[in-house]
């Protein structure tokens, strides 16, 4: 099984360990991993931002970048994921050889936990983690991609991990892109709730799937000098006892 | 008048804690008792019935052409009389000359977001009519000078203790914060208004072509009292109310009630087709577009016009919990108003709205009729900042020369990296340890409520080493 990383533009930047992370579970997982190195930014910053025209300039990289790759396309985020197969297509007229071959790249393209629970069909990743450790639902893997139990069976397989539920799972952090810069008091009112929150689960780790929440999250957790830490899945699934 | 430019973040500056906490406390009420009530219909039947709604409404949506003359037939067969008005003025001279024609003095009215919408109050309080909100949430709205903050629930930022002060202020007794009583005064004073009142307004939940019946639904009573006991019933309703039959109706009361509340079905259905020894002597049904069909011409944003006031999506919002319903500045409130009025008030009005939301997503999942709402929230932030063949553009060209400039950096790979080299150079004197604690406008923006993460942006030497 062959994996090209999509390393998205946050992850790439902010979140190194974590991809670091993602790789060594792949190819424990007997995945071989390629970086298409012509790979920026998938564009959900400027589309969200109502640059919608702008967007496909970036679309086009990327697809210059993965189009002509094999096998799946795997990222640690389910916000790029979701943008890239869900809004592509939209960006080139139906009938276009850039609307077909978005089309095709999107269908291979998955959310870290995604591709290991749904294409390798693997739950234990023979990782040991023994703490107690609560999960954030992001908002695009949950609701564009489904996403809902995939990244809990794994962390339900992990070696010594207490699963903690945490109240209002699914309830956004407040990051919301662009959202956190247009309207900041209520994005930092939304942070604190969720911040709260992971507080009050009495666990010792909050495990986020998506760069962008884990951005906003571990940042609000920095901010109060929170003991509880904030990991990325892939981060946990590396760690062995 | 025209609305003056509505300031989203300036008004949620002005929201206090108080009416956060409120707003919270009913929102998850209401959410709890929609959970229960699906769970009881199963969540397979629920979404059959979510599609079937929204296949409804969008099917009588693309047939208004052969429904509203089906409605117009009907009800004047009946006995009704017809309007119809293309705008608020010619809603509000309509109904005006009506009023005028049998001399009235005083009108009740039952909850109607359309009269809201076309600010017919105002305009009949100004003809000398003393109008009575008679929805218990309106009437206290109304009594404090305010405008509803939730489509359904007009008073939710108002807690006992504020309505107890507020009756003491202006109805001068003197009550305990209990419910029950404040209720029962509000009853007494409004009985007083149904038997005197010479009209009742009401709006309208749905129109069934059909048979050219105005529904109304509501759970006090108020809406049969206003539409039974005065002599003249208008009725203001927009033309995207309305569906073709009856079975369709059996679909979006089960949709509506369960979505909004929670219940099973709403207290009072009322189902009002004109004619009969009972009821009012006139009724008149006021067709009001105000920019419906205007709407309609864009094939992505005209599936706002199914909605059926639930106010689910605001219920679920965390932008909305967060700041109430009076920051969107208008009536048109939560997730479905940031998507209504830049539709209806313009994109020069209203264009901060499609920005209140963090695109959760949340809104379009809880929509009784699956609105996608997230999807249209997009489309107008594309209106608003690129514009389309509906709108120019408003925010500032200097916006775009931006993002020509980032989408080119970004989009081509080697300055993409060196942007990434560039950042790790400007962030060592503002980096401590593995944070940016305080970073320059209008990064600020994001270090005023936490720290950024420091630019590592060493994978690819990482991976290249390997």
């Amino acid at each position: 099984m062959q994996a090209q990383l999509f390393l998205t533009c946050l992850g790439e930047n902010f979140f190194s360990p974590a991809l670091k992370d993602m790789v060594e579970v792949l190819e424990r997982l007997g995945v071989q991993c390629a970086m298409p190195e012509g790979q920026t930014c998938c564009g959900q910053p400027f589309y969200n931002s109502g640059f919608q025209s702008q967007t496909r300039g970036l679309a086009r990289q990327w697809l210059k970048a993965f189009g002509a790759t094999d096998g799946y396309i795997v990222a640690p985020s389910g916000s790029c994921v979701d943008f890239v197969r869900h809004r592509y297509v939209e960006l080139f007229p139906a009938g276009t050889r850039e609307h077909a071959l978005a089309q095709a790249t999107a269908a291979r393209t998955c959310e870290f936990s995604q591709f290991l629970v749904n294409v390798l069909q693997v739950t234990d990743v023979g990782a040991s983690f023994p703490r107690k450790v609560t999960y954030h639902a992001s908002c695009h893997g949950l609701r564009g991609l489904g996403l809902r139990d995939e990244p809990k069976r794994l962390l339900r397989a992990v070696k010594g991990l207490e699963l903690i539920p945490l109240s209002s799972e699914e309830t956004c952090c407040g990051f919301g892109g662009i959202f956190s810069m247009v309207y900041p008091e209520v994005s930092r009112a939304m942070m604190e709730d969720k911040v709260n929150t992971i507080q009050a689960s009495g666990a010792e780790v909050v495990v986020v799937g998506e760069p962008g929440c884990l951005m906003n999250i571990a940042g609000g957790l920095q901010k109060i000098n929170s003991p509880v830490k904030a990991m990325h899945l892939a981060e946990i699934l590396a760690s062995r006892a | 008048m025209p609305i003056p430019h509505i300031d989203f973040r300036a008004n949620t500056q002005r929201v206090s804690p108080h009416l956060i906490a409120a707003t919270q406390k009913s929102t998850r009420t209401a959410l709890a008792k929609r959970a229960q009530a699906i769970e009881i219909v199963g969540e397979d039947q629920w979404q059959a019935l979510r599609q079937a709604g929204h296949d409804i409404k969008l099917h009588a949506l693309t047939h208004l052409d052969e429904y509203l003359p089906m409605v117009e037939a009907r009800v004047t067969q009946a006995g009704g009389v017809v309007h119809w008005a293309r705008d608020d003025v010619e809603a509000r001279r309509i109904v005006l000359e009506i009023a005028a024609q049998h001399r009235v003095k005083r009108i009740v009215k039952s909850k109607s977001m359309a009269t809201e919408e076309i600010e017919l109050n105002r305009a009949l309080q100004d003809a000398g009519i003393a109008v009575f909100e008679t929805d218990l949430g309106e009437y206290i709205v109304q009594l404090a000078g305010q405008r509803p903050s939730h489509p359904t629930a007009p008073a939710l930022h108002l807690t006992k203790e504020d309505i107890a002060a507020l009756f003491r202020a202006k109805l001068g007794v003197d009550a305990p914060p209990d419910p029950q009583t404040l209720c029962e005064i509000a009853r007494g004073k409004l009985r007083e208004e149904f038997l005197s009142a010479d009209m009742g307004i009401s709006g309208g939940n749905f129109l069934i072509a059909e048979t050219g019946t105005l529904v109304i639904v509501t759970n006090e009573g108020n809406g049969r009292m206003c539409t039974a006991l005065p002599p003249v019933h208008v009725a203001i309703v927009g033309i995207e109310k309305v569906i073709p039959d009856w079975e369709g109706l059996a679909v979006m009361l089960k949709l509506l009630a369960r979505s909004g509340t929670g219940q099973k079905i709403t207290a009072y259905t009322n189902l009002i087709t004109p004619g009969g020894e009972e009821g009012p002597r006139e009724f008149h049904l006021v067709l009001l577009d105000n920019g419906r069909s205007r709407m309609l011409q864009d094939e992505i944003a005209r599936e706002t016009l199914a909605c059926i006031r639930c106010g689910a999506c605001a219920n679920i919002c965390p932008v909305y919990n967060h700041v109430g319903g009076f920051a969107y500045g208008a009536i048109f409130l939560g997730p479905i108003g940031a998507i209504v009025a830049p539709q209806l008030l313009g994109v020069k009005v209203a264009g901060d709205l499609p920005f209140a939301s963090s695109l959760c997503g949340a809104c379009g999942d809880v929509c009784p009729v699956k609105i996608p709402i997230p999807n249209i929230l997009l489309h107008l932030r594309h209106r608003v900042v690129e514009g389309d063949q509906f709108a120019s553009a408003t925010v500032s060209p200097i916006l775009g020369v931006g993002a020509r400039v980032g989408t080119t950096a970004l989009g081509t790979p080697w300055l993409y990296r060196l942007g990434a080299r560039m950042m790790r150079l400007f962030q060592a004197s503002f980096r401590r340890g593995d944070w940016l604690p305080t970073l320059p406008p209008p990064l600020d923006r994001w270090t005023m409520a936490r720290p950024f993460p420091a630019f590592r942006s060493d994978f690819r030497a990482w991976w290249r080493r390997r």
